[in-house]
């Protein structure tokens, strides 16, 4: 196969450029020609394949598709021919095989095997990275109140495409892998998920095995490592911040709470959910669908679009609320109906391997999307209600989701139960979803009103020309836009969650009531860029500079701005927001009405309409330190689009600055 | 030399351009083709283009200033007086931060926007006039190569507009470790022991963070 440069001006044109050109290249490929006929006919041929084309006059349509950028994959000749990679959850073990864990570093060494990873043989002597106490560790029950899990980031062989298609497809993709096998002695890789509960703190010891200094990256990415539980209320030094990377050969251990917003703060004596459950903190902050991905300054986008990404799923059985259990609480789709779904684009060159273009600093669009790690993939499904988590993992592309079937007569709506990590107040019933990077929505697709063989797809219809953002367009439905093919199966089976009608209608986790927190100070961040290179409040990232100092159980009002020409899906770590005005006024759309740690601003935020302007309310509680806002189009955050802010008390001298 | 003679030596200088004549247009690769070892992937990453030193020197872009190297790079032109000045400086912080290892395997470049106007002459007039050490290099060629420099350097936007607009491009440093297939890049103007930090950052056996220094 032949790969090469498209740059994206009209996107039919460029498409029936691009179809002639690949013709063009088919033909020269079946006529076999050699190497020396090529160089003969003027087409060069370099290393590893015929790699660079100089002759327009041989190939008419070359000049046309060499004008414009882009970057072509090989095609996808057989799809829905695999099925969709289901996500597999990681598995918590009673004592970790090495050292203890306690609040302050461990010194002893964990001497692990892990083969094929460089100079020093099969087993390597682990070491653990993180310096930081943790925070509130005795308070909250210490090691022996945690579940316990041992991940480690590697280097696996992945086929994106289908084997049947290309069989000897391979890319070196970076991903966690449990080191834990399930009953089944499977261990879980690529995309996995953790499956969490409130009120059960979780360890999770995170070694990074990464290939060693002076192995083949394939041309990207850096074997440093900070994963981030994006969209939890966790302390800094376990929130996987883009400072606190470390290297190959050591591990860290990150302790996750799983507690919510308020328990040492707003919310001191805890709450009790209307059902007469109690937990500590809000409940009304309990959070449902997070996600864990590297954060390495200046090399996020090289190391998520490597693999490093993965669900963490938080349950609320404490309250009887998201139990995990269909029978129970909210009565969702629960177990093997509860799927987490990863869209992320890439681009792939002629064996397979993925290619990322580590000079492009607007974003990358990869001409190839895949759910969980796979091309066009099919998924066999019961006639009955089904859970999936949507999750943008980019790099830098937005999407916007549909269904569309071949059985006109079911209405191809989705009940939308969850925006960003959280469950929404009552659910909302949309014939489409639109997600900015990292940006997530739960939904119930109900497949019992479909007869067995009908076929439904999951489509991203939303038109995005180049790294920027998204024009806002919405493409025609066609089999460019499908991404998931639902098959329905005969399979007769038992629905023990709650019906249509009720999950559709019942209450979930109103908003938080913020009234109770008096704003007293006012933030304006402008997002902006200065002869080139990005700019908050026009300035450009500083590591040693705090920009803002909140003060420890206190609520503030920020407004973002951006004076438009991109698009920038901005995410706050810590704690969610609610927002109170788009463009100055109260939103209404829905996707607004929503705690948020995501937001889009900028062209086309919301439908083909640019947003200048979000202003929200976000507390800022239970843990003291810094964490980053940033665009999560992480190419623009590994261009230093970023800012830190403080959590301090309110005795510290730079308190509220 | 002050700034008064600087622009005098410019006006001089234009006669220059004649010196540029004799390096050879390169081939400019119409498709970036993707392959998969680190040889094939740095030559299509890093046109070997001739290019022209401050010194007077033809030199390959990739064989001679980038391959096997830890490098800083960034684009200017001597007549910029925007950020250019200020840049320049900082650069010149960043230098120091490098101390001796500049020249020795950490390289500094900075390529004119405007080749034309930026003769090997004026461009030694300038690291005169800014007092430029040894082991930053600026660099000229032809046009037709310098653009094919930015474009593969990823200073370049998709807005034909903004890419258009010399100035779009000045404000940031690409930073690599050629070997390592490491890049990133940072706003020029930023806290320059930082700059030097990111550097040795994606060192192997460089330093690393030190959280107590970023709590503001």
């Amino acid at each position: 196969m032949y790969k090469k440069i498209i740059r994206i001006t009209g996107l039919e044109k460029q498409e029936a450029d691009v179809a002639r050109y690949l013709k063009e290249v088919r033909d020269i490929e079946s006529a076999e020609l050699t190497r020396r006929d090529l160089f003969k006919l003027g087409l060069t041929a370099g290393v590893g394949g015929l790699t660079a084309i100089g002759a327009g006059s041989f190939v008419p349509n070359l000049a046309k598709a060499a004008s414009v950028s882009g970057l072509i994959s090989p095609p996808c000749n057989k799809p829905w021919t695999e099925p969709l990679p289901i996500p597999k959850t990681a598995v918590a073990v009673g004592n970790f095989t090495g050292p203890v864990a306690d609040k302050s570093q461990c010194k002893e060494t964990q001497n692990l095997y892990n083969p094929g990873n460089g100079p020093i043989g099969s087993y390597e002597d682990f070491t653990e990275a993180r310096t930081e106490d943790h925070q509130r560790w005795d308070e909250l029950g210490g090691i022996s109140a945690c579940t316990k899990y041992e991940l480690m980031a590697k280097e696996i062989d992945w086929n994106f495409y289908s084997a049947t298609d290309y069989p000897a497809f391979n890319s070196k993709v970076w991903t966690y892998v449990d080191m834990n096998p399930n009953t089944k002695g499977e261990y879980a890789t690529g995309v996995l998920r953790l499956k969490a509960q409130y009120g059960a703190p979780v360890l999770m010891r995170m070694y990074n095995g990464l290939p060693k200094n002076g192995r083949d990256t394939q041309g990207f990415g850096i074997n440093q490592c900070s994963p981030h539980l994006h969209n939890a209320h966790n302390p800094p030094e376990s929130d996987g911040g883009p400072m606190r990377f470390w290297d190959s050969g050591k591990w860290y251990d990150f302790w996750y709470p799983n507690i919510r917003a308020g328990f040492a703060s707003t919310h001191k004596t805890g709450t009790y959910h209307p059902n007469g459950k109690w937990c500590p903190g809000d409940w009304q902050e309990t959070q449902s669908t997070l996600w864990f991905h590297d954060h390495r300054m200046d090399f996020t986008s090289q190391n998520v679009y490597k693999g490093l990404a993965s669900f963490y799923t938080v349950f609320s059985k404490d309250i009887n609320l998201d139990t995990d259990d269909e029978t129970t609480g909210l009565r969702l789709p629960s177990g093997q109906y509860d799927i987490p779904l990863m869209f992320t684009d890439k681009v792939f060159d002629q064996t397979g391997q993925m290619f990322f273009d580590i000079f492009n600093i607007e974003g990358i669009l990869g001409d190839q999307q895949t759910v969980n790690f796979k091309i066009k993939p099919y998924l066999t499904v019961d006639r009955r209600k089904y859970r999936f988590r949507f999750l943008d993992a980019g790099p830098s592309r937005f999407i916007e989701l549909f269904l569309s079937s071949t059985n006109t007569t079911v209405p191809t709506t989705m009940t939308r139960i969850a925006n960003c990590g959280n469950l929404l107040p009552k659910a909302q019933v949309v014939s489409s979803i639109r997600l900015g990077v990292a940006e997530r929505a739960d939904v119930i697709i109900d497949f019992s009103n479909y007869k067995p063989g009908d076929v439904i797809y999951l489509e991203n219809r939303l038109e995005q020309l180049n790294g920027k953002g998204t024009t806002g367009k919405i493409l025609a439905s066609s089999s460019k836009t499908q991404l998931l093919k639902f098959i329905v199966s005969s399979v007769a089976v038992v629905d023990n969650s709650a019906s249509l009608a009720t999950l559709q209608t019942q209450l979930m986790v109103p908003f938080p009531d913020r009234t109770k927190n008096p704003i007293k100070i006012k933030r304006k961040f402008d997002f902006g860029t200065s002869n080139g290179a990005w700019v908050v409040n026009g300035k450009f990232f500083n590591p040693t500079i705090v920009s803002a100092y909140p003060i420890e159980g206190t609520q503030e009002e920020w407004t973002l701005t951006s004076p438009g020409g991109w698009s920038h899906p901005v995410h706050i770590h810590h704690e969610e927001f609610q927002i109170t005005k788009r463009n100055g006024n109260t939103p209404t759309a829905l996707d607004d009405l929503s705690r948020k740690d995501v937001v889009r601003i900028g062209d086309a935020a919301q439908g083909t309409t640019g947003s200048t302007s979000i202003t929200f309310n976000m507390q800022f509680r239970d843990w003291y330190g810094d964490y980053p806002m940033h665009c999560h189009n992480v190419v623009h955050e590994d261009h230093a689009m970023m800012i830190r802010w403080k959590i301090v008390p309110p005795t510290d001298p730079n308190a509220g600055k | 030399m002050n700034k008064r003679d600087f622009f005098k030596n410019i006006t001089g200088a234009y006669l220059g351009v004649a010196t540029l004549a004799y390096i050879p247009e390169s081939i400019a690769i119409p498709l970036i083709p993707i392959v998969g070892n680190k040889t094939s992937r740095s030559k299509l990453a890093f046109p070997n283009v001739p290019v022209m030193t401050h010194e007077g020197k033809v030199v390959h872009f990739y064989d001679d200033l980038i391959k096997d190297k830890i490098v800083m790079i960034n684009f200017t032109y001597t007549t910029c007086d925007g950020i250019c000045p200020g840049m320049t400086e900082n650069l010149k912080q960043v230098y120091k931060e490098f101390g001796e290892r500049m020249g020795k395997d950490i390289f500094m470049y900075s390529i004119s926007l405007k080749p034309d106007l930026d003769t090997p002459k004026v461009l030694k007039a300038y690291t005169e006039l800014h007092k430029i050490k040894s082991g930053w290099t600026f660099l000229t060629g032809t046009n037709a190569n310098i653009e094919l420099l930015r474009q593969h350097l990823g200073y370049k936007f998709s807005d034909p507009n903004l890419d258009r607009d010399k100035s779009e491009h000045l404000g940031v440093v690409k930073f690599g470790i050629e070997s390592l297939e490491r890049w990133g890049m940072a706003p020029a103007l930023g806290n320059p022991k930082y700059l030097a930090e990111y550097v040795r950052w994606m060192e192997p056996n460089g330093t690393r963070p030190l959280l107590s220094d970023m709590m503001g």
